[in-house]
């Protein structure tokens, strides 16, 4: 981590840089007709930039819940979310959704790609709550989808393309707004054994290539295997010490 | 329109059938709103072009119509002098005795008869209005029993070619003409010798006159002389706003048969849009749930199912009013109730007319898409998520 | 039974959808009703008239009078019981738009006329007074016209501002009579038309005859033509009940454009309902897959889908027809008069049950069609 002290060299106080996501006693339950559901308690924990956390745990356990709370579709009860240092438990409606579009990325596990749009056109969607020029998005576009391998697959459609490939264009459209933050819903769930690896290669790649962030739900633990930290959940908390850093 | 149009178009193209069975029930909807603001258009085309600017008619007072008025021959006599009226190079006052009576002749096809009008016109008659031209054979000789037929009376009526007898009041009239009046309402007349027709209906006074004006601001001096004249008991009005007048009526009740008709059918045919926008909405839970979560808005996704809507009510609509173009090549042809004789009139197309068919039926398509609509708009993000 | 019951859960499954299509269905079979009610009762004229009454007019049209001399050459034909006279009047009462009928009438007019009931003191005082008028009884109603009250009307045909005094009200005898006109002695008139307009007098718009025997009257006409061919006003006379169906022909473009749009809103709504039904089964197909791999039939598929089908229509359609009758009542209000009768028939609500049967069928057959045809794997496979 840090260089062993040197008792020659006058030492300057290291602050360790602040956590993108800051999450502080966040609780959130659900109505499920009469009853009201607990889904998370007082959950606390920090996530820093450029790290690649893998959310485990059974069905059930809530981190499905925790990670649409931290990309901001849904809203805590209670307690403190801060991601980039913006508390976005406190913004308005409208705000939010802008500040999903500049900062999230996300990836699902049925890729949740239009299908009437061709791979270039999906990967395009998030550009268009932008001000960039039809040029502008083109230049864009065509450099993520070279990134992920599919530059000459552009114009086909996604019932033309493989899950892998599916996925992967899911992955291009995640990027195009060079987000803080990328969340990833159980991304190989739908996927055979190769693809599925392939898939989180390139996750794996983007963190240590680009330094993004990436959060990632899974109950597969080969998945698990690609990321740098784990945490469990269990019937809505966290387990208690386990976030497991990694060497990168 | 932040969600791309394409999006929003393709979306319309990939339900191919439902979209093709709701734009069909618009479809219709706006075929018969069409058809009744041409059937409308056509009726004030005819009427309101019967007639020149500088023509006046004169009837009794009180009577509404030509049938119901009687001018002696004593007061057609005084109006022929009358200074404001125009004269011919040689000197004789533009002016044409006129007597119109309806006699029952039947349509091609048809069983019962209708009433058609026949114009006893003077000489000067035919070039009063120069919109009549003769499209076969010659006018009629003054004196004979010699009649021309109008171009819709030639066309719905099997015994009016040149050369066929008709035989009313007693006498044989020989068809020797065929004139077309630009679409007006003399299409739908048989014209002849004025002074013939009296004596053979036994007729001593005329339905009306027309005059022509020598100078068209004459008409309001003219319109007060007649009225305080103590040797007539007549009225006079422009030529074209007495024909626009007889149509009052008949114009009304197409207008409210229209309106009423076109109310009922729409709020079916939106029933049908709305039902198809909610199924689109159901359809597509996951991918507003997708387009929330990436960033657009609630009013985006609005505004995107509305269009959406829009859309399915202009495919329905071109569809409908290409099927009401083929109209204008029909006739139609009803009994005025207002003067009592049978009036053919076209289906006429304007510009205005699809410019206002398009937009009610994108209109209809926007007021039953826009419940769905707000529903898409409504979703709650994570639930709409998980609902695939 | 477990088929209707799955039919009817399955209705309710789209509560909204059903509701909606429901409601298409009652609007159609509604407009369908009016529409048609509308047409039957341009031709109410036609019906109430008689066929034991003849009209005799001049040959050439209606626009022409007869002398008054004919009336005893009438009488003197074989089967001919009595001539009454009958001319049009036409005036405005007030306004253009209140238009009613106004005959001028001679005395024995209401002997041929036995469906007009007068009490007999007013047709005493209504004869007394040569300027007295009977109005029907939907006509005093509509302008409170009482005894005694003075009707002033413009005459358009007979120029001048006459006035009529309300001697005696006429009940119809059934339903389909009409009450919306008016009468006044014929004398009156061709008094006042000699003084004013010498050439206008003794003329008769039209001779209403009464014969001894109904069915020989073909006969009759064609012997009252017979005595005033070629001469100066060749006559044409015919049943009474032709004689308004002459009218009714004048408008028949307008009447069969009515009968056709009137089917055109079934059609529309047909198409909303085969939407409707095609939508459902596609929702569908992974139960009937299912359904069909526990066993039922293609049958048994398809009477479900014809079944939800006919059940919406059936209460749709019956919606629509117990609406009818006290919509054409709110309709014969506001289009004020101008269909003195508006009775919805028994023919018409069974064209209307049978429109909503023919809709019900027609929207589900593509739908049963497809469920009957599933194949059971491909059904399970599909994402709903």
């Amino acid at each position: 981590m840090s260089a062993p002290l040197d008792p020659s060299t006058p030492s300057a106080p290291v602050t360790p840089p602040a956590p993108l996501v800051s999450i502080r006693h966040l609780a959130k339950s659900y109505q499920r007709g009469a009853q009201i559901v607990p889904v998370l308690s007082d959950i606390s924990l920090d996530i820093a930039a450029g790290d690649f956390i893998a959310l485990m745990g059974p069905s059930g356990s809530g981190k499905s819940t925790l990670l649409n709370l931290i990309a901001g579709i849904d809203r805590p009860d209670s307690g403190e979310l801060l991601v980039g240092g913006v508390d976005i438990s406190e913004l308005p409606e409208a705000s939010l959704a802008d500040w999903r579009a500049a900062h999230v990325g996300f990836i699902f596990q049925f890729y949740n790609l239009m299908p009437v749009l061709t791979a270039y056109e999906n990967v395009e969607l998030p550009l268009m709550l932008t001000r960039l020029s039809r040029a502008e998005r083109r230049e864009r576009v065509e450099m993520v989808l070279g990134m992920v391998g599919l530059a000459d697959r552009m114009d086909h459609y996604p019932t033309e393309l493989s899950g892998g490939q599916q996925q992967r264009v899911a992955i291009a459209r995640a990027l195009i707004t060079d987000p803080t933050l990328i969340v990833a819903d159980e991304p190989t769930g739908d996927l055979d054994r190769n693809s599925a690896t392939d898939i989180l290669a390139m996750l794996q790649r983007l963190n240590t290539d680009l330094g993004k962030t990436i959060i990632m739900v899974t109950h597969d633990a080969h998945a698990a295997e690609a990321a740098k930290s784990l945490v469990h959940l269990e019937k809505g908390e966290l387990l208690q010490g386990e976030q497991r850093g990694r060497e990168a | 329109m932040v969600i791309p149009l394409h999006y929003i178009a393709r979306n319309v193209w990939a339900r191919r059938l439902t979209t093709a069975l709701t734009a069909g029930g618009l479809a219709l909807v706006v075929f018969v709103f069409a058809t009744m603001l041409m059937l409308d258009a056509g009726l004030k085309q005819t009427l309101v072009t019967t007639g020149e600017r500088d023509n006046v008619v004169v009837i009794r007072k009180g009577a509404e119509t030509e049938i119901q008025s009687a001018i002696s021959r004593d007061q057609a006599a005084a109006l022929e002098m009358y200074p404001s009226i125009a004269m011919t190079p040689e000197g004789r006052p533009m002016a044409s005795r006129e007597a119109v009576v309806l006699i029952s002749l039947t349509k091609t096809g048809y069983t019962t008869p209708s009433n058609v009008v026949i114009r006893g016109v003077s000489p000067l008659g035919v070039s009063l209005r120069p919109q009549v031209r003769l499209t076969e054979g010659r006018v009629f000789k003054p004196g004979s029993s010699e009649i021309i037929v109008g171009s819709s009376l030639a066309k719905g009526y099997g015994n009016v070619r040149i050369g066929d007898h008709l035989r009313f009041a007693q006498r044989d009239w020989t068809v020797v003409g065929h004139f077309d009046a630009g679409g007006s309402g003399f299409d739908s007349e048989i014209w002849g010798d004025v002074d013939q027709l009296m004596q053979s209906f036994r007729r001593t006074s005329y339905s009306s006159m027309v005059l022509r004006l020598a100078n068209t601001d004459a008409f309001d001096k003219f319109r007060t002389d007649i009225d305080v004249d103590p040797r007539l008991a007549n009225e006079a009005k422009r030529e074209q706003q007495f024909y626009s007048d007889q149509s009052k009526a008949l114009s009304a009740f197409i207008n409210i048969l229209g309106l009423t008709l076109t109310t009922i059918f729409s709020v079916a045919a939106m029933i049908g849009a709305m039902i198809t926008m909610y199924a689109s909405v159901a359809n597509r839970v996951g991918e507003i749930g997708t387009l929330r979560a990436l960033g657009f808005q609630r009013t985006n996704v609005l505004m995107a199912f509305l269009i959406e809507a829009v859309l399915l009510g202009l495919v329905g609509g071109i569809a409908g009013l290409l099927c009401a173009s083929l109209m204008q090549f029909a006739s139609f042809s009803t009994t005025n109730f207002q003067t009592f004789a049978d009036l053919s009139f076209r289906f006429l197309l304007t510009p205005a007319i699809i410019v206002k068919t398009l937009l009610f039926s994108m209109a209809m398509g926007l007021i039953g898409g826009f419940l769905p609509a707000l529903r898409a708009s409504r979703l709650n993000i994570v639930d709409a998520l998980r609902a695939r | 039974m477990f088929l209707p019951k799955l039919i009817a859960r399955n209705a309710m499954r789209h509560k909204l959808r059903t509701a909606l299509t429901v409601l298409g269905l009652v609007i159609a079979v509604l407009a369908y009703g009016l529409l048609q009610t509308v047409v039957d009762a341009w031709y109410a004229g036609a019906s109430a008239a008689s066929n034991a009454r003849l009209v005799t007019r001049n040959a050439i049209s209606l626009t022409f009078a007869l002398p008054l001399n004919y009336e005893y050459r009438i009488k003197g034909v074989d089967g001919v019981t009595q001539v009454a006279r009958s001319n049009w009047f036409g005036g405005v009462y007030r306004d253009p738009k209140n238009f009613f009928a106004q005959f001028a009438v001679s005395d024995n007019y209401l002997d041929l006329y036995p469906e007009f009931i007068v009490p007999p003191e007013q047709r005493a005082d209504y004869q007394r007074d040569r300027r007295g008028a009977l109005v029907g009884r939907q006509l005093a109603d509509l302008y409170g016209f009482k005894i005694g009250d003075v009707i002033p009307i413009k005459g358009t045909i007979y120029a001048g501002t006459w006035d009529f005094v309300v001697r005696g009200i006429m009940d119809g005898r059934d339903e389909s009579t009409i009450t919306r006109q008016m009468v006044f002695h014929w004398d009156y008139l061709n008094e006042t038309v000699r003084k004013k307009n010498p050439r206008q007098a003794d003329q008769v718009g039209v001779f209403i005859l009464g014969v001894d025997n109904p069915d020989n009257a073909a006969a009759i006409s064609r012997a009252v033509d017979n005595v005033f061919k070629n001469s100066l006003a060749e006559t044409l006379t015919e049943t009474e009940q032709a004689f308004q169906l002459g009218f009714v022909a004048m408008s028949n473009q307008i009447i069969a454009a009515i009968r056709v749009v009137s089917y055109v809103v079934i059609v529309i709504v047909m198409a909303v309902m085969a939407n409707a039904m095609a939508m459902s089964a596609r929702e569908r197909i992974t139960e009937y897959a299912t359904l069909k791999a526990l066993g039922f039939g293609p049958g048994f598929l398809s009477l479900l889908v014809f079944g939800e089908s006919m059940i919406i229509s059936a209460f749709g359609g019956a919606l629509g027809m117990l609406l009818t009758p006290p919509a054409a009542r709110f309709f014969k209000q506001a289009v004020g008069g101008v269909f003195p009768v508006f009775t919805v028939s028994h023919e018409t609500m069974a064209m209307q049950a049978g429109c909503a049967l023919v809709v019900g069928v027609a929207a589900a057959i593509v739908p049963a069609v497809q469920a009957a045809r599933v194949r059971i794997v491909e059904g399970l496979r599909a994402i709903g």
